[in-house]
């Protein structure tokens, strides 16, 4: 009986003392969506909730009240991080609607890609990209991201094949007779007039 | 002596009904199981023996297996962290949106076509079906899409009325970028949603897999929640570049982003795959060693127990 009353305060102890969190415990993933975790806990109390892409991610600063003096840019491909969180001074990229040169403190903007250059410059030093296609987000916090489907440095496309694969898609484009045949064309021919455009102007 | 040898002439003439293997002179030399009164010993050393042999082979074939799935997994374990940086811009614009209201879930659970490989396929349907139960409710509505073999064996069973699409033979060849986006295309197309699940095992290490749920919202989705300041009332500060209109442009990117996030995934997953099966069939081959030296034993034992009866025979007699 005594025994009993002993080990019942003992658990009782040891619960009270497991349920206070250790001051060095980490919180879990703190930026998780709480509102989600606690409606996972509900109704699947068994199963811990899945992770969220949010807790794998290092945080963003957020906007600084003054325009930092440089840009930091994500440059990402399917198979690689080109430039991962590199602080540049300015990066040009093609948007649909034309060239944009981004500098620190830019208006957050969300562009839309086309086949076309795009430009690091960092101090004097320059380094050039052909992007097939994607997209770019410019954050208010200084922070740009440039996501490709496919990225070459310039140095590395021969001209002469870029010729000859714009000499081939301007053919089929003349003789495509179905719709979408026109527009593959199409897109090879805007492909290989942009490398064009971008080897010799 | 004359006995053994009378027994040994017994044995002799009835070896092709006890066994169907000629009894070699040096085998019976050796192990003398020709040797022992009345067989009864025979056949247990006889069956401890074909038993340590089929488990030797079962380790060979483990040991095999664990080989293959290192290899493979290194080399796809470099992919997966080239991809880790795709769908983080993505994220950093529109958030992270797990607990939003909608009526239409599809729910993309990703698995693999081969078992051996722990838990990681029944941990990924059973995500799959919680996410399922959580956004259930009047008017609303869930559907399943799922890629790989093992999951849709296990969700064939009691949701296959909800499971709209289902793609298999993922790994036949080596994954990149085109055959993922077609794949994404398929779905897209086949399947009208307000938000996309994507169900995977991300890969920490050979020993740890995290489940992950990622969401993606439809674009109009996306246009409601950023225009009542909702949880993507951010988006609403974003100039918009290029395209005629803003829901334009959002489905371009909701598209690119699914490709992209089911890109990641479908690497996580199938590196998470190479790692849960190069474990198990670790432990597995570990397991058959530690089978194989109990039989040993046993098997020692009875044939050193046969000896000393055969031994002690042949001096009575």
């Amino acid at each position: 009986m005594l025994r009993r009353a002993v080990t019942t305060t003992n658990g009782l102890l040891a619960r009270h003392i497991r349920a206070r969190p250790f001051s060095t415990d980490l919180s879990s993933a703190p930026d998780a969506d709480a509102g989600f975790v606690e409606a996972w806990k509900k109704v699947v109390p068994i199963i811990e909730p899945p992770k969220t892409p949010l807790s794998f991610m290092q945080t963003r600063p957020s906007t600084p009240p003054s325009i930092p003096s440089k840009l930091t840019v994500n440059f990402v491909l399917p198979y690689a991080s080109e430039l991962s969180a590199k602080e540049v001074d300015m990066v040009i990229i093609p948007a649909t609607t034309g060239n944009m040169g981004v500098l620190p403190g830019h208006v957050a903007t969300i562009a839309e890609l086309k086949p076309g250059v795009m430009s690091v410059h960092e101090g004097n030093e320059v380094t050039k990209y052909f992007i097939s296609s994607g997209f770019a987000y410019i954050h208010a916090n200084s922070y740009a991201d440039v996501i490709a489907v496919e990225a070459v440095p310039l140095d590395q496309i021969d001209a002469s094949l870029v010729q000859q694969g714009l000499a081939e898609f301007t053919q089929k484009l003349s003789s495509a007779s179905t719709d979408l045949e026109k527009a593959e064309a199409q897109i090879g021919v805007d492909v290989h007039s942009a490398l064009n455009f971008a080897l010799t102007g | 002596m004359a006995m053994a040898a009378l027994r040994r002439e017994g044995r002799r003439f009835a070896s092709p009904l006890i066994s169907p293997r000629p009894v070699t002179a040096v085998r019976s030399s050796l192990i003398s199981e020709d040797e022992t009164p009345f067989g009864v010993r025979s056949i247990s050393t006889q069956v401890v023996r074909n038993r340590m042999k089929s488990v030797k082979n079962i380790q060979k074939i483990t040991k095999a297996m664990k080989m293959v799935a290192a290899s493979k997994l290194r080399a796809i374990q470099v992919k997966t962290e080239n991809s880790r940086g795709l769908w983080q811009p993505f994220t950093a614009l529109l958030g992270d949106t797990p607990s939003v209201d909608i009526k239409k879930n599809v729910i993309v659970t990703i698995s693999s076509d081969k078992g051996l490989c722990g838990g990681i396929n029944s941990t990924s349907v059973k995500i799959s079906k919680a996410i399922y139960k959580l956004n259930s409710g009047p008017d609303k509505e869930n559907k399943y899409v799922v890629l790989g073999e093992k999951a849709k064996a296990q969700l064939i069973r009691d949701s296959k009325k909800d499971i709209e699409v289902s793609i298999t033979e993922l790994q036949k060849h080596p994954l990149n970028y085109t055959q993922v986006s077609v794949i994404a295309d398929d779905i897209l197309k086949n399947v009208e949603f307000d938000a996309l699940r994507i169900v995977f095992n991300k890969f920490q290490s050979v020993v740890s897999f995290l489940p992950t749920m990622a969401t993606i919202l439809s674009p109009e989705v996306v246009e409601r929640e950023s225009e009542s300041g909702g949880k993507l009332g951010d988006l609403d500060l974003y100039e918009i570049e290029g395209g005629d209109t803003k829901g334009e442009i959002l489905q371009n990117l909701t598209e690119f982003q699914f490709s992209c996030v089911l890109f990641n995934a479908i690497l996580e997953n199938a590196c998470s795959e190479q790692g849960a099966r190069m474990s198990a069939m670790d432990s597995s081959s570990r397991n058959a060693g530690e089978m194989l030296d109990r039989l040993t034993l046993t098997y020692n034992r009875s044939l050193s127990l046969s000896l000393s009866l055969t031994h002690t025979h042949t001096h009575t007699h």
